[in-house]
């Protein structure tokens, strides 16, 4: 029997998924649809993070669901790359939270932490009785994390940091943060308790995107740890830039979540506004842009399905995670920009979620990594000449 | 005690249905997912198991194809393991010989409590649950709002018209509940990823000791003769305020029997 084109996934991509990625689908999707879709809008306005969410989502089980052990789901990539795309759907800010959640804090402590850095915030935060943040990117140093200026000195057998951390996605509610210092053995990470003399989170406020998120200013004056407070497992830039390749593949993945909110909000609009006596929907000119989303939708979900077959498979290369985070962003803003267009003036309102996403894929098309340095990593790795070194 | 849960994988009802233009009966040949009414069946048994010490949830489902989809959810939600009853001779099973495989599979769980929805949301017949019930020769106490055991008997808020009844019964038993009798709840991660190792027993009609001929299209005693399209929404009626809006309001609510 042929089968006909469902415009809820035009690729009939669903054949790729099995029964675990159909239910991630299914529990991730409902999860947004009881808990964000209600009051999304009510907290872009007013800025505020659903805090009350962040338990939910432990018990869910989506914090840190791909690492394996110590209260994590242990789910693949795909699974993991899927939730992502389910939350962002509902809004940037919930993928955010737990991308650095998972992917970056309990990532960085599962990976270079010591067993008792394991054991004492890993079940903690996959529960979502601890939240974690991840302070790499400072006021001077952004693309070039090289020039961090935040120091950790020795004093007897302590630590003691100074510095300032910018953009820290949920820093001012965060119970540990992972700050990234320059020490004299090279680039190290920290576990900081929060609570920690010296320690300060500054939230930043008048923010035009990702209103939902937390985001902060961390300020570590004279900040004292214990020896055993660094991350013992690794030294040098490596240590930070492989916790961005797990965000980065969230966010090649999460992307999608917003895109197809927009998509399916344009075709549904489209379908019901009338102008000249039939809906717009029937204007070549509408269809070529809803078509053209269509299109990059399921190219995109191409990518971050072969994206999610190499990470399981233990084959993903950073510069493959880059293709993917530059291609899949960059295409999700055109694909919000030509969804708010069809809206018209209706486009621009909280009532509807485009321009939502639209102001909140401004931000991830910057953080972990913008789109001149995503092409510059993939330049150099095709031409074997690296263009900002 | 043994919680047996009747459960039903159906076509996602988000996706457009078909017919098949000769049988007239749905086609489930795309992906199939458990059924929304049985969700709060799986819900229901698990916090009734969870109350009663040595407890476990079992799932029993029939299918034509090996389809298995819809018990992963109910086994991501908690349910111990599941019973797939598969046979290419069960496609166009009526209602009477759904129940006879369900009630030969669900004696091998040796069940103490039979959990079933009132009805599928995709057949709607809503006959199964009783007809389970005569064939395992149990009591059925049908239409639960509330229920509650000890393991040894079980005591039900029955939803009826004017309120609801209490009935209190002995185990084994097959109980029915209603939709939104309980808040289902998600299947975690750590519940998709423990799901993986649970058992599935798929058995065939052979393993049941079930004749072919009793069930599928052969065995069905009902035949769907002709499929029309349910009549439109007509347009609702517009009461324009002149003073008396509100009397004309209940008047039309107390005309469709709701006040």
């Amino acid at each position: 029997m042929r089968t006909r084109l469902d415009p809820q996934d035009p690729l009939a991509l669903s054949s790729l998924l099995d029964a675990d990625d159909l239910l991630t689908i299914q529990t991730v999707r409902r999860f947004v649809h009881e808990h964000v879709e209600p009051n999304i809008d009510r907290w872009y306005e007013h800025a505020e993070f659903p805090r009350h969410l962040v338990k939910p989502l432990g018990e869910l089980g989506v914090l840190g669901m791909h690492l394996q052990g110590y209260g994590c789901a242990g789910a693949s990539a795909r699974m993991y790359g899927l939730a992502c795309r389910e939350l962002e759907a509902g809004d940037s800010a919930l993928r955010s939270f737990v991308s650095v959640q998972g992917s970056l804090a309990m990532f960085a402590i599962w990976k270079f932490g010591s067993d008792e850095q394991r054991l004492r915030w890993l079940p903690a935060m996959a529960q979502g009785d601890a939240v974690g943040c991840f302070g790499l990117t400072e006021p001077d140093a952004g693309s070039d994390p090289s020039g961090m200026r935040t120091s950790a000195r020795r004093k007897g057998s302590d630590w003691v940091l100074d510095g300032t951390k910018l953009w820290i996605t949920n820093g001012s509610i965060a119970d540990v943060a992972i700050v990234w210092a320059r020490t004299e053995e090279g680039i190290r990470g920290f576990v900081v308790p929060t609570g920690t003399p010296g320690f300060e989170a500054i939230e930043i406020r008048r923010k035009l995107s990702l209103r939902a998120s937390v985001t902060a200013e961390l300020v570590l004056r004279d900040c004292v740890l214990p020896a055993d407070a660094v991350l013992p497992e690794v030294r040098g830039l490596r240590g930070p830039l492989s916790c961005l390749d797990e965000a980065r593949f969230g966010i090649a993945w999460g992307a999608l979540g917003a895109a197809r909110s927009c998509f399916e909000a344009a075709l549904r609009y489209a379908g019901e506004r009338e102008q000249f006596g039939r809906p717009i929907a029937g204007f070549q000119l509408t269809q070529s842009k809803l078509v053209e989303m269509a299109v990059e939708l399921g190219k995109g979900e191409l990518l971050a399905w072969q994206l999610a077959q190499l990470k399981d498979n233990g084959n993903l290369s950073p510069e493959h995670v880059s293709i993917g985070k530059l291609s899949n962003v960059r295409q999700a803003l055109a694909i919000a920009r030509s969804a708010r267009s069809i809206l018209g003036a209706n486009g621009i309102s909280l009532e509807l979620p485009v321009m939502r996403h639209m102001t909140n894929l401004e931000s991830v098309a910057t953080y972990e990594g913008t789109e001149e340095i995503h092409t510059l990593a993939i330049g150099a790795a095709l031409t074997g000449q690296p263009a900002f070194r | 005690m043994n919680v047996v849960v009747c459960v039903k994988q159906i076509p996602d009802p988000a996706a457009p249905a078909s017919l098949d233009p000769t049988t007239h009966t749905l086609d489930r040949s795309g992906k199939l997912i458990l059924d929304d009414s049985d969700s709060y069946g799986v819900e229901m048994a698990l916090q009734l198991a969870a109350n009663v010490e040595g407890s476990e949830v079992t799932v029993v489902s029939m299918a034509p194809n090996s389809e298995t989809s819809g018990l992963r959810t109910a086994l991501a939600m908690g349910a111990a393991k599941a019973i797939l009853v598969s046979d290419g001779a069960l496609a166009g099973t009526d209602a009477l010989g759904t129940a006879k495989v369900l009630a030969a599979a669900i004696r091998r769980a040796e069940p103490d409590l039979v959990i079933a929805a009132t009805e599928s949301t995709d057949g709607y017949t809503g006959t199964v649950p009783v007809q389970v019930a005569e064939l395992l020769g149990l009591p059925s106490v049908t239409f639960a709002k509330a229920v509650a055991t000890d393991g040894s008997s079980v005591k039900v808020e029955r939803q009826t018209e004017a309120g609801y009844d209490d009935v209190e019964c002995s185990l084994p038993a097959v109980v029915t509940v209603t939709a939104g009798v309980v808040e289902p709840r998600y299947p975690s991660f750590k519940g998709i990823m423990a799901a993986k190792s649970k058992p599935v027993d798929t058995l065939s009609l052979a393993d049941l000791g079930i004749d072919p001929s009793e069930v599928g299209f052969t065995g069905a005693r009902q035949e769907i003769t002709d499929v029309s399209a349910a009549e439109s929404r007509s347009a609702g009626e517009i009461v324009v305020d002149e003073g008396d809006g509100a009397q004309r309001i209940v008047a039309f609510l107390e005309q469709i029997k709701v006040v």
